[in-house]
C-alpha cells in the first residue's frame, strides 16, 4: 500500500519505496510505448484533465500521450493569462472541476503553490503538478532519475552536477529532492545570483545524500556521473542576474573543455527547451553521453506511471 | 450602562508611568481616574459599581499607533466600527488609523471624515493618521499644518513608503514643527521586487520570492540619516529584522530623535508559519502556503526574533503597535503570490504576547508600557493624559486575565479580517474588560 500516491505535487512529499514504485513500473510503460499495440484499457472511464495557465508544448504533450494511450479520456484546458492575475478564480476553478467528476487533473501555474490549492479543495480527484512556479516539477524529476537509472545501476553515491539557473528552477528544486532522497550526492553550480539563499532540502527528511554549493562550475563537474544543465532565460541578463551571456558562457557553460577536463564519463542532461550555444555546447547537447533525447521519450513514460499510479491503480510488491 | 463611579478591587495594578505594580484598588469618578490605593472603601449606591479583579491585571488601555481600519472604501475587509468592537475586545482603547484608504486620508476634509465616524461609529477612541504624499503616491507632500489642524496624529503613507528620499526629507522638514511623528513603512523598493516572504530556508523550499532583510536596513539606515539631518520626529513602523534594531540602537546612542515599534507576530513567529498547516488550506496534504502568514514585513528567523524581543525589553523599540490588517477571505484564499499582504491583530494581541511574559523573555510591566506610555510618548505632548492611570487622567482601563486557556477560534472574532496564522492555536491570557471614557466597551468577566 505505500506505493498509493493520492496527489503528485512534488517529490518532497513521497517516501522512497513510492518514488521507486513509480520509476520501477515505468519500465512496463516503455515496452508499451515502443509497441505497436500503443492502446491500454488501464484507465478507460477515467477522465484526465490538463490545466495549463503557462505555455508548455512538450509537458502538456506527454501527459496527453500518457492518458490516451492508457484508455482515459483527456480534456485540455488552457486558461487565459487573465485569469491567472485574479488567483481567486483558481479556487473557483478547482470547485467547477471537482464538480464534474473527473479523476485526475494536470495543472501547471506560474504561481509556486498553485497545485496546493487543487489538492486543497478536492475531495476525490487527484492532483498532478506539471510544474509551479519555481516550486516544482516533480514529473520531470522522476522522468530525470528515471533516464539515469537506464544508464547506472543505482542512483545512491553517484556525483550529480545541476548548473546554472538553480533560483529559479522548479526542475532543479525537484531533482535536488529527488536525487538526495535515493543517496545521491548533488552538487548546485552557477552564478551566485542564481544560486538559492539557503539549502533547506536536507532539513526535511532522511538522507544518505549530500548536498553542496559552488559559484566554482569545475569543483562540480569534477568526477561528476552527471551533468544536468539548467535554461538560461534571456531575461535573466535584462534583470541583471548575470552582467552578460559572453560572460555566462565564459564562467559556466557546459561544453566539451569543461567535460573532459573534469568528467569525460559524465551523462548530461537538459530539461529543456535548450540554448544550444548558451548553457551548453552544441556537441555536448549532442555528443555520444547525451540523455537529452531519451528525457522527452522518458516523459511519455513516466507519465503514463504517474497517472497510473494517482488514478487507483494499485502497484504492490 | 452609565455608573458614575467604579471600583476595581484587588486587581494586580500595572501603570508604568507612576511606577505601580501591586495589588490595588482603581477608583474612577466621572470617567476619570480618581485614585489608586491599596484600598478603597465605597459606600455602596445605585451609582457605584464595583468590579472584582482579583487575579486579574489592571493597567491603562493599549494605544495602538498602527491599524488599518480600511475605511472608507475597503469597508468589506473592515469598518471603524467592526474594527474598533475588535480593538476593544483586545484591550485598545485607542487607535490610531492608517491612511491607506479609497481615497487616501490625505485632506483635511478626509481627516475629518474618520474623526467624524470614530464619534458616531467607534466603540474607542479612534485618531486618523495622514498620508505624508498626496494619494499615497510618493510625489508631492500633503497639507501638514491642515491636516495638523484637523486632527491627524501622525503622518504615513503606509503600505508603501516615502520612498523619494527627496520628498522624505523634505515631509520632515516642512512638517518637523508641528513635532508629530512621520512614520515610514520601510522597504527599499528596487531590492528583490515583488517577494512574497523572508528570504530564506523556507522561501527556497516553497519556491516562493525572497525579501531579504535588506530590504528594510537600507530604508531604515536612510531614515536614520535623514532624521539626523533634520531633527523632525522619525518613527519606523513594523521592525521585522535585528539588523534594523541594531540600527536603531546605534542611531538612539547618538542621539538621534528616532522611534520605533514591532508588531505582535514578528515578536512571536518566525517564516515557518508559513509552512504549518493551517488557514485555508488546512486539508492541503502537504505544504500549507498559508497566506494567513503572508504580511508586510515578513515574518522572519529566530534570531530576528529573539533581538525584536530584546529591543522592546532593553527600550530600543519604543512601542508594540498591532497592524491589524484585516483582509476578506477572497484577497487571501488564492495563491501566495495573489494574496493581500496583512494579518488580523487586534484580538490575538494579547494572548501572543503574554506567551512571551510567561517565557520570561519580556516582562509584564515592558509588554504594558510598550502599549500604552510608550506610543503616548511617540505621539507627543497631546496624549499626556493617556495610556496611565494617573490620578485625573481619562479613564480607559483595561482588565487582563493571564491565566485564561482559550483557543483561537476566527469565527468568534468580531474583526471582519478573519485572516490570521494562529487559528486553532491555543493562546494564554486575554482581555476581560475594557473601559473607555470609564463606559464599559467589553465585558467578559465571569458574571
Amino acid at each position: 500500500m505505500a506505493a498509493d500516491i493520492k496527489h503528485m505535487l512534488d517529490l518532497d512529499l513521497l517516501s522512497k519505496p513510492q518514488i521507486t514504485s513509480v520509476l520501477d513500473s515505468a519500465l512496463v510503460y516503455k515496452d508499451i510505448l515502443n509497441s505497436d499495440m500503443k492502446k491500454q484499457d488501464e484507465l478507460r472511464g477515467k477522465i484526465v484533465v490538463t490545466l495549463f495557465y503557462e505555455a508548455s508544448t512538450r509537458t502538456r504533450m506527454s501527459f496527453e500521450e500518457a492518458g490516451k494511450i492508457l484508455g482515459s479520456d483527456v480534456i485540455n484546458v488552457s486558461a487565459s493569462g487573465s485569469s491567472v492575475e485574479k488567483g481567486e478564480s483558481l479556487v473557483n476553478t478547482a470547485k467547477t472541476i471537482e464538480a464534474m467528476n473527473v479523476d485526475a487533473v494536470v495543472i501547471r501555474h506560474p504561481h509556486s503553490g498553485a497545485p496546493y490549492i487543487l489538492a486543497d479543495q478536492f475531495a476525490s480527484a487527484s492532483v498532478v503538478n506539471a510544474g509551479d512556479g519555481t516550486h516544482a516539477h516533480p514529473t520531470q524529476a522522476l522522468l530525470d532519475l528515471f533516464t539515469v537509472l537506464e544508464h547506472v545501476d543505482s542512483i545512491e553515491g553517484l556525483k550529480i552536477a545541476i548548473v546554472g539557473d538553480v533560483i529559479h528552477s522548479r526542475v532543479a528544486r525537484s531533482n535536488i529532492h529527488g536525487f538526495l532522497k535515493l543517496g545521491a550526492h548533488v552538487f548546485l553550480a552557477g552564478p551566485a545570483t542564481l544560486l538559492p539563499k539557503a539549502m533547506p532540502w536536507l532539513r526535511y527528511y532522511e538522507s544518505e545524500g549530500s548536498l553542496s554549493m559552488t559559484t566554482n562550475v569545475d569543483e562540480a563537474l569534477k568526477d561528476a556521473d552527471v551533468v544536468m544543465t539548467l535554461r538560461l532565460q534571456n531575461e535573466r541578463q535584462i534583470s541583471g542576474y548575470i552582467p552578460s551571456e559572453r560572460e555566462y558562457i565564459a564562467n559556466w557553460q557546459i561544453n566539451s573543455s569543461r567535460i573532459d577536463k573534469n568528467c569525460p564519463d559524465a551523462w548530461i542532461m537538459h530539461p529543456g527547451p535548450m540554448n544550444e550555444g548558451i548553457e551548453i555546447s552544441e556537441s555536448i547537447a549532442n555528443g555520444p553521453k547525451s540523455l537529452i533525447q531519451k528525457q522527452v521519450e522518458n516523459g511519455v513514460v513516466i507519465r503514463m506511471a504517474v497517472l497510473s499510479h494517482v488514478c487507483g491503480v494499485k502497484h504492490n510488491k | 450602562m452609565k455608573n458614575a463611579k467604579i471600583l476595581i478591587k484587588r486587581g494586580r495594578v500595572i501603570d508604568p508611568l507612576t511606577g505601580i505594580d501591586q495589588i490595588a484598588d482603581v477608583l474612577i469618578i466621572d470617567n476619570k481616574i480618581q485614585s489608586v490605593d491599596t484600598n478603597i472603601d465605597l459606600s455602596a449606591g445605585p451609582d457605584v459599581m464595583e468590579i472584582t479583579a482579583e487575579g486579574l491585571v489592571v493597567c491603562p488601555g493599549f494605544v495602538d499607533l498602527h491599524a488599518h481600519l480600511r475605511e472608507p472604501g475597503f469597508e468589506y475587509k473592515e469598518t471603524i466600527a467592526t474594527g474598533t468592537k475588535a480593538a476593544v475586545k483586545g484591550g485598545f482603547t485607542s487607535v490610531c488609523a492608517m491612511p491607506n484608504t479609497d481615497p487616501a486620508i490625505d485632506t483635511p476634509s478626509m481627516i475629518e471624515f474618520v474623526k467624524m465616524k470614530g464619534k458616531s461609529d467607534a466603540s474607542c477612541r479612534v485618531y486618523p493618521i495622514g498620508a505624508v504624499t498626496k494619494g499615497r503616491k510618493g510625489k508631492s507632500i500633503v497639507d501638514f499644518l491642515e491636516m495638523y489642524s484637523a486632527g491627524a496624529v501622525a503622518f504615513s503613507d503606509d503600505g508603501d513608503p516615502v520612498y523619494d528620499s527627496e520628498i522624505m526629507r523634505l515631509a520632515l522638514e516642512y512638517a518637523g514643527p508641528l513635532n508629530v511623528p512621520i512614520m515610514n513603512h520601510c522597504q527599499d523598493l528596487t531590492i528583490s521586487p515583488n517577494g512574497v516572504m523572508a528570504e530564506g530556508e523556507v522561501s527556497e523550499l516553497l519556491g516562493l520570492k525572497g525579501i531579504p532583510d535588506s530590504v528594510e536596513e537600507v530604508m531604515v539606515a536612510r531614515d536614520i540619516a535623514l532624521c539626523k539631518a533634520t531633527g523632525s520626529k522619525v518613527h519606523i513602523s513594523h521592525v521585522s529584522s535585528a539588523g534594523s534594531v541594531e540600527l536603531i540602537r546605534l542611531a538612539k546612542s547618538q542621539g538621534i530623535n528616532i522611534t520605533s515599534e514591532v508588531c505582535p507576530h514578528h515578536l512571536t513567529l518566525t517564516d515557518e508559519a508559513v509552512l504549518t498547516d493551517g488557514g485555508y488550506f488546512a486539508a492541503s496534504p502537504g505544504n500549507a502556503y498559508d497566506t494567513n502568514a503572508k504580511m508586510y514585513p515578513p515574518l522572519r528567523g529566530e534570531s530576528d526574533v529573539d533581538a525584536l524581543i530584546h529591543g522592546v525589553q532593553t527600550g530600543v523599540i519604543d512601542c508594540i503597535a498591532t497592524d491589524h490588517a484585516p483582509h476578506d477571505v477572497v484577497s487571501k484564499h488564492t495563491t501566495f503570490d495573489c494574496a493581500s499582504f496583512g494579518i488580523s491583530v487586534f484580538e490575538t494581541a494579547v494572548g501572543s504576547l503574554l506567551g512571551l511574559v510567561r517565557a520570561q523573555t519580556l516582562s509584564l510591566p515592558k509588554m504594558i508600557e510598550a502599549l500604552t506610555i510608550a506610543p503616548c510618548r511617540v505621539l507627543g505632548d497631546a496624549f499626556e493624559e493617556y495610556g496611565t492611570l494617573k490620578e485625573g487622567t481619562v479613564a480607559d482601563v483595561i482588565l487582563i486575565d493571564p491565566d485564561i486557556d482559550w483557543v483561537v477560534d476566527t469565527k468568534e472574532f468580531v474583526s471582519k479580517g478573519k485572516n490570521t496564522p494562529l487559528e486553532g492555536r491555543r493562546l494564554k491570557g486575554r482581555v476581560v474588560l475594557s473601559l473607555v471614557d470609564g463606559q464599559i466597551m467589553f465585558d467578559e468577566l465571569e458574571k
